[in-house]
């Protein structure tokens, strides 16, 4: 049985080369966006934007500029976090989306009929319908190539090792490391999913952060969606007890006035 | 700021909008008609007949329309039985859209049965097949039948809002209340539905009034739920209380519930506000929260 398998990203080494985006298009046969017409986003130098079914690695760009000399870029090439505790899974009413050996997340574009329950369901936005495929799709971490013993395109086409791959375990003491290392030269650097009793258990593509995760997009305490179940249907359920109460309250009012009164006989 | 902006929006919109106030409708009218045939009086029946009809169209419907929203709807059956292993069944009792497509699909099967026994009891069955089927109904089996259903319709109504809430989208997994408030919605919706529709099928003055006075209740249920949801709301209020509050304001709580509360004497019209109210409450519920994506507001939009 193969160990957890995952991404470590630590975005100070990112360049925004986009290169991981690219290969990730290019192995997975991603379709063009827009037709191939290139449309520029107009408020940013990223015309990306966010991750969907047919962008499965999205570089992030946040320009922090304050003034002309005040300012710098943080990058995060972004993808599927690969939850230890997945609230795609969770939800999914076909069984397409299926945990793998690796421990990763992935979902089947044969079996999916494309209801979307998990694209509300994902903490992070990851997940979006393939226009072509009429299916949910989002990264598999390469399952096809994992299989094979390959890495992750993406990984494996990052020029500054910004995106690592390796096992889940090996990548945290990696990442501890960095942290501390980083710590010592006065950076404010943190980790972002890489707690297994934190958030979600744990996410297999964990972050290095150097500001707030909602900067950079990221949920601060990402939850499964289930949380809110029990209290949803308690009330609802109270709510149907009391309609079910007035109607048939009604209806045994309207018996007592054909029978005379509340003393005119029996009841129902 | 709440950790649901970040998410995607799942594009449930045009076919999904019209099945919540269809199905809502569905639900609650069967329950009213379950009612009336267990508890009621041989005058009730023309409701209860035109009870089970509409909610037996309205459950086609709501499968029709949840199909067609799929973005492959020839694998619908994918969400009954597990595709690569049939005929094994597909089921996740804590994932409200699993155990729904199930409840709608019995829904459907029970509100069939009870109008087929309707239209039997009317003689009004012309096929033979059909006739069989409804001659089956009646009587104590018409009687479980009507009861496992009413209890699905209520279900029917309130699941949607149970759906919405657990996602990890802004609004609807931001309050508790979205199940209870489409609970009574589908109720009001449904007493709507059968004074509009029952006076053509021979409804009695007197069954009309109690299906009218069970109306007003059910508004006065959904009034007090839909105040618990906006206060529910009210801290991320920056994002709905523009032209969605607008609608949620004036369309619902104004001409949906407080303006049919104070025309108790035109039944009808009040009927017709009624309906206009609780499509407005899917609209707005929906289309509120699908309009917020997540790249704005990461870029501060």
């Amino acid at each position: 049985m193969p160990e957890p398998m995952g991404f470590f990203t630590d975005t100070t080494v990112c360049i925004g080369c986009k290169a991981c985006e690219v290969a990730c298009k290019e192995w997975n046969q991603l379709p063009a966006a827009n037709g191939g017409v290139g449309e520029l986003s107009g408020d940013s130098y990223d015309n990306t934007r966010k991750l969907d079914g047919i962008h499965w690695r999205h570089v992030r760009f946040i320009e922090q500029f304050k003034g002309p000399y005040d300012g710098r870029w943080l990058m995060m090439s972004d993808v599927c976090k690969h939850c230890v505790q997945a609230g795609c899974l969770e939800v999914c009413p076909t069984g397409a989306i299926i945990r793998t050996e690796f421990d990763t997340v992935v979902i089947q574009s044969d079996v999916c009929n494309g209801c979307r329950a998990c694209i509300a369901a994902c903490p992070f936005g990851v997940i979006d319908l393939n226009p072509v495929s009429g299916t949910a799709q989002k990264c598999t971490l390469c399952y096809d190539r994992l299989k094979v013993g390959l890495e992750p395109a993406c990984s494996k086409a990052c020029p500054t090792d910004s995106i690592q791959f390796g096992s889940i375990v090996e990548l945290r003491a990696r990442a501890h490391k960095r942290v501390d290392q980083l710590k010592a030269q006065g950076v404010k650097a943190e980790l972002y999913g890489a707690d297994p009793e934190g958030a979600l258990g744990g996410l297999n593509s964990f972050y290095l952060l150097v500001d707030e995760p909602e900067v950079y997009g990221l949920p601060r305490k990402p939850v499964l969606p289930s949380r809110h179940l029990a209290k949803s249907a308690s009330f609802s359920f109270a709510s149907a007890a009391v309609l079910g109460v007035l109607a048939l309250v009604g209806l045994r009012k309207r018996r007592m006035d054909d029978m005379g009164g509340p003393g005119g006989g029996g009841g129902s | 700021m709440s950790d649901t902006f970040f998410t995607g929006a799942p594009h449930w919109t045009w076919f999904i909008i019209p099945y919540f106030f269809v199905g809502g409708l569905a639900g609650g009218a069967y329950f009213l008609a379950a009612a009336l045939d267990w508890f009621g009086r041989p005058e009730d029946r023309p409701v209860v007949r035109t009870g089970y009809d509409v909610a037996a169209v309205g459950a086609i419907l709501s499968g029709l329309l949840l199909t067609i929203d799929l973005g492959r709807p020839l694998r619908f059956w994918h969400m009954l039985f597990q595709s690569e292993n049939f005929p094994a069944l597909m089921f996740k009792g804590w994932s409200p859209i699993s155990f729904g497509a199930w409840a709608i699909l019995l829904f459907g099967l029970f509100s069939v049965l009870s109008a087929l026994g309707a239209r039997a009891e009317e003689g009004r069955l012309q096929m033979p097949a059909l006739r069989a089927v409804g001659g089956v109904v009646r009587g104590g089996v018409a009687k479980l039948v009507s009861g496992i259903g009413g209890l699905l319709g209520l279900f029917i109504a309130g699941y949607t809002g149970i759906l919405l809430s657990v996602t990890n989208r802004p609004i609807w997994a931001d309050s508790p209340w979205l199940g209870a408030l489409f609970i009574a919605s589908g109720a009001s919706t449904g007493a709507a539905a059968l004074i509009l529709f029952a006076p053509a099928r021979g409804a009695t003055e007197r069954t009309l009034e109690w299906l009218s006075s069970f109306d007003t209740k059910a508004l006065v249920v959904e009034l007090l739920v839909l105040v618990a949801f906006i206060a529910s709301l009210w801290s991320i209020r920056q994002v709905w209380l523009g032209f969605w509050g607008l609608v949620l304001f004036v369309g619902v709580i104004g001409f949906g519930i407080l303006a049919p509360l104070r025309m108790h004497a035109k039944r009808a019209q009040a009927a017709r506000l009624v309906l206009l109210g609780g499509f407005l409450l899917r609209l707005a519920t929906m289309l509120a929260s699908e309009g917020i994506d997540r790249y704005r507001v990461a870029a501060g939009l």
